[in-house]
This record gives structure tokens, sequence and C-alpha cells, in this order.
């Protein structure tokens, strides 16, 4: 595999503060590869935000090193570190425009800090505004934008200085959920037909599922778990991932009786009936508690919650039927998240 | 209440000496306040360039210089006016305490100004690779203007009415005329007009900045 575009390494980052020492992050190893959408998802205060401060050296992690392109950026003297953060693009939540400055003239400010001509900066301002949809807005000032077209102005002024990397910090939190989906989509464009290695940080499933092919599950300063979004979704394995992906499923389980199962589609069995099959097959009735299923990345994913009949010998012909058949299951018990 | 022609022509240098005292010292209070000032935002320790004990001893020094009256530093001061340009007296002579006075008081309203920005603009300008003095060029000074405007309004106004005191020392301008027909000679149709004038001064200084302030802010749409 070639070398990841971003490596972090133990890295960890403990805030002085006058109550003490807070720790926000602690022993993150990450690699993200060139070209990926990678997701960064936790809970608030879990140290998204913290996390992705510290890619681009805005926060100096207390441990570890961060690397971009194999280099360390705690080894670089300033003027390398202000390069280098050139060549990653960051958008955020609150969008950051500068409010006395013409939407033109804001997705110059970047290459005006390089020094580029003029004319040629606006000329490039100008290629990007058409990226972006924006291209009869160039004239116009941040006040007079809404969100998404403020966010679509500061993704182009991200990408003037044509980075490798964009860093999104909860940059849809602040939109509805059109606007939402149509940023998304922009990022996801930028970064196929651009190759722009995006990571976006975000406490939205949603946001995940949308665009990102990998995800990294982050839970009270730690890493919880990290893969292919796909994967995680069928079957996330840390508690917090099931709380953030089962969501309500995972506090349904709560009457009982007999047993319950969860079924869970990984895409391949829900083109078929497999429940009505279980049921013909057996001849036992088995009661549906929850079901939900999703289309991530094209294929439908999702699980769904099952109460066996009381009848042990009925339960676990349902359950010999379901390994026969090579379907994913699990039993869930009264006190599974 | 007439005027002979005499009276009016004082009263015309009067106007012109407040008018000079009050620009070449606002002038050379910007010139130390706002460098000043930004030091003061960028070396707190949420600013640019973190340099608590910096911020701290200037901080004190400002306000030490805040703190005493300015009448007593006309009196301080103008041993140092001689020193400088040879006389104590005169309008001339007041632009060094006007000076020493308002630059500090100056420091302090650029940098009431300057902490108006948002963080997260500073944030982006960083991100984008802004070097310390980028920042404070490209992002701080022109997004701050507008506050910058109504601040340097406030600035003014308050050196005028300093100048008004430098009457009593021996300085000149229309200040000096309301003090000198009114307090000693007690002609008090002369001193109204003095203080008229001081208020229409203010005035003006005032929607100057004002508008000037509110012309050029791109934050109304
Ligand atoms: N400058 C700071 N000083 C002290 N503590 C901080 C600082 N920044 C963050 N923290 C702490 O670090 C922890 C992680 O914060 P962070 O902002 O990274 O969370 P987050 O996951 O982005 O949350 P949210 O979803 O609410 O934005 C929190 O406990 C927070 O209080
Ligand atoms: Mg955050």
């Amino acid at each position: 595999m070639e070398q990841p575009i971003i490596q972090i390494k133990g890295l960890g980052k403990e805030f002085q503060t006058t109550e003490g020492k807070v720790r926000a992050l602690g022993d993150i190893n990450l690699d993200i590869q060139s070209g990926e959408v990678f997701g960064i998802i936790g809970l608030s205060g879990a140290g998204k935000s913290t996390l992705v401060r510290c890619i681009n050296f805005l926060e100096v992690p207390t441990e570890g090193e961060v690397l971009f392109e194999g280099e360390s950026l705690g080894s670089m003297n300033p003027a390398r570190l202000r390069r280098t953060r050139q060549s990653m693009g960051m958008i955020f939540q609150q969008f950051n425009l500068l409010a006395q400055r013409s939407v033109v003239r804001n997705i110059c400010f970047p290459l005006e800090l390089t020094g580029t001509p003029k004319s040629e900066a606006k000329k490039r301002a100008m290629e990007l505004l058409k990226t972006v949809g924006l291209e009869d807005k160039a004239g116009a000032y941040p006040a007079q934008l809404s969100g998404g077209q403020k966010q679509r102005v500061a993704i182009a002024r991200a990408l003037a200085t044509n980075p490798k990397v964009i860093l999104c910090d909860e940059a849809t939190s602040a939109l509805d959920p059109n606007t939402t989906k149509s940023i998304l989509g922009l990022l996801k464009e930028i970064n196929k037909t651009m190759g722009v290695t995006v990571i976006v940080i975000t406490h939205e499933m949603a946001v995940i599922e949308a665009i990102c092919d990998r995800v990294a599950i982050i839970d009270k300063s730690q890493i919880a778990e990290v893969g292919k979004v796909s994967e995680i979704f069928s079957e996330p394995k840390s508690k917090i991932g099931r709380q953030l992906i089962l969501g309500d499923a995972a506090r349904q389980v709560k009457f009982g009786g007999s047993r319950q199962i969860r079924i869970i589609f990984d895409g391949r069995e829900s083109t078929e009936p497999v429940i009505s099959n279980m049921v013909l097959a057996c001849k036992t009735p088995v009661n549906i508690m929850y079901a939900q299923t999703r289309d991530v990345g094209g294929t439908a994913m999702g699980q769904m919650i099952v109460q066996l009949p009381g009848d042990e010998a009925e339960a676990d012909r349902a359950l010999r039927y379901l390994e026969t058949s090579k379907i994913p299951y699990e039993e869930v018990t009264e006190h599974d998240i | 209440m007439t005027f002979d022609a005499a009276t009016i022509q004082m009263l015309k240098t009067g106007i012109w000496e407040t008018f000079y005292m009050v620009f070449l010292s606002s002038l050379l209070a910007y010139v130390i306040g706002l460098p000043l000032g930004i030091v003061l935002v960028c070396t707190d320790t949420d600013g640019i360039h973190p340099m608590p004990a910096v911020q701290k001893i200037l901080g004190t020094v400002i306000n030490l210089l805040r703190s005493v009256p300015f009448l007593i530093l006309l009196f301080i001061v103008l041993p140092l006016s001689k020193m400088v340009i040879g006389t104590r007296i005169g309008s001339p002579a007041m632009v060094i305490p006007l000076t020493i006075a308002a630059g500090p008081y100056v420091a302090r309203v650029v940098e009431s100004s300057l902490r108006e920005i948002d963080g997260g603009v500073v944030e982006a300008a960083k991100s984008m690779g802004a070097s310390d003095w980028q920042i404070i060029w490209k992002v701080l000074l022109p997004e701050c203007r507008p506050s910058l405007l109504v601040g340097g309004a406030l600035a003014v106004t308050t050196i005028l009415s300093y100048s008004a005191m430098a009457g009593f020392v021996g300085g000149g301008g229309v200040g000096a005329i309301a003090i000198n027909y009114g307090y000693y000679r007690y002609e008090a149709g002369l001193m109204w007009v003095s203080v008229v004038l001081l208020v229409v001064m203010v005035q003006i200084i005032q929607e100057i900045g004002m508008r000037m302030s509110r012309k050029g802010d791109k934050r109304i749409r």
C-alpha cells in the first residue's frame, strides 16, 4: 500500500486549565489514505475538534506526532508549517469568512497569503466560484449570503491553494437537511474529480453514511473503532459504535419473555425475503420487534430484532435455519446496547 | 451679542489652534497607541502570539499612565516640552502632554475594537498558513475597521476635551479662550461661544467617525 497522506501516531493532547489538566485526546493512531473520504464521529466533547485541529497543528499535540506525506509537523519550522497548512484546506461549522471582503476577495485571500499576483488569483477565484456554483455572487458580501452559500464560498476558499487534503469540522452542522445534502454532494464531487482527500468530523451518522469510505469512532478521547463504513455500519463492535449506529434499535430490547436475536443484513441477504423464508421453513412464527434498513454506499444495510418463539425447540430450529443460510445474527440480552 | 473684529480673529485663531493641537496629538497618539493596542491583543494568552509577561507589563504601564489626572500630567510633562520644542506654553507645547495622555488611551480603545473579532476568522486564516503579520494586516485591522473608526471618533473627542484643559497652563485653542475669558475675566458671553464651538467640534468629529464606520461596513446588507 502506498504511504498514507496523513499518519497520526500515538497522539495525545492535554489542556492546561485553571482547574487542572484536561485530557482531550489519548493514544490516537490513524492512517489516512490519499484520496479517501475519512469520517471521524463521536459524541459532543469526545475530542473530535481537538483531533482535527491537531492534524494541521492549530493545536499542538502534547504527545505523539502527526505526519503529512511522511514528514512530521512537529519537526517543521514555522515557515515550513505554514506552507504545509496551505496543502490542507479547512472548513468550519461557522464558515469563518471575512465579513469585510467580498466573496471573490475571500477566495483570493489564501492566494494573497502566498503572494500570488492579483489577476491570477482573481482568475482562480472565478474558476472556483464556478466549481461551487456561485459565479453570480462574486461581488456579494458574506452578510448577503445564506448559510449554504457561505459554506460553498468557504469550500472554494479552502480549495484555492490546490490543497491535497480538506479538513471539515462539523461543516454541515449549521445547515438544514437539504443544504447539508448539497454541501456533502459537493465535497464528494471534489473528492472524486480533484482527488482531494477529505476528512469529515461530525456527530451525525447520516453525514458518514452519505460520503465516507472509512470511519473512526471516537469516544472519551480515544478511538473506539476504525474501519470501512459498510463494515462498521453492519456490525459495530464497540459499545459507542452500537449506540451511534443502532441508536433506537439498541434500546428496543427491554421487554422480553423469550429470546431475541438481532439479524444483520450486510447487503447480500436484503434481496431475499429472509424472515418469510425462515418462517416457512421452520413453520414457526417470530415476532418482529424492530427493523431498519438503509442505503449505505449503494447496498442495503440494516438489522432487525426478532423475538423467537417461547418453545426452545422451535427457537433452536429458527437459529439453525439462520446458521445454515449463513445469515449473521446475534443474541441480544436485556441489558445489551 | 456682537463681537468686534479682534474678538472674531481671536476665535478664528483659537479654532485653528485647537484643530492643530487635536489633529497632531491624535495622529501621534495613534502612532503610539495603535501598535500598542495590537500588541496587547496579540500577546494575550488567547492571542495569535501569546507572551503573557509582555502583555502584563504593558497593561500595567498603560494603566499607570491612564490613572494620572491629565491636569497633573500636564505639569509633570511640560518641562519635557520645554526640552524638546523649547517652550512650555502655546499650542505646540501642548502636543507632547496630549500625546502622552492619549497614547495609552488609544491603545485601550484599539484593544477593545480588535477584541471584537470572531476568533474563528483568525483560526481560519491560520489554517490557510497566514503568518502573524498577515493576520494583523489582512485580518485583524480590516475586519475591525468599522469599530476602529468609531473608536477613533471617541479618542479624538477625548483629546479635544483634554486640549481644552490645556488652557489652564498656557496652552492655546478654543478651550483656553473659554477659560481665560469665562473663568478669569467673567466674560460669560465669550465663554459660552467657546463652549458652543467645542460642542460643535465634538459633534462634527463624532458624526464623521460614525459615517465612515457605517459606510465601510460590509456586514450591513
Ligand atoms: N482550549 C481548551 N482548553 C481546555 N479544554 C479544552 C479546550 N478545547 C477543548 N477542550 C476540552 O477537550 C474536550 C474535547 O473537546 P472537543 O472540542 O475536541 O470536542 P468535540 O468532540 O469537538 O465536541 P463537539 O461535538 O461538541 O464539538 C472537551 O472536554 C473540552 O472541554
Ligand atoms: Mg467540535
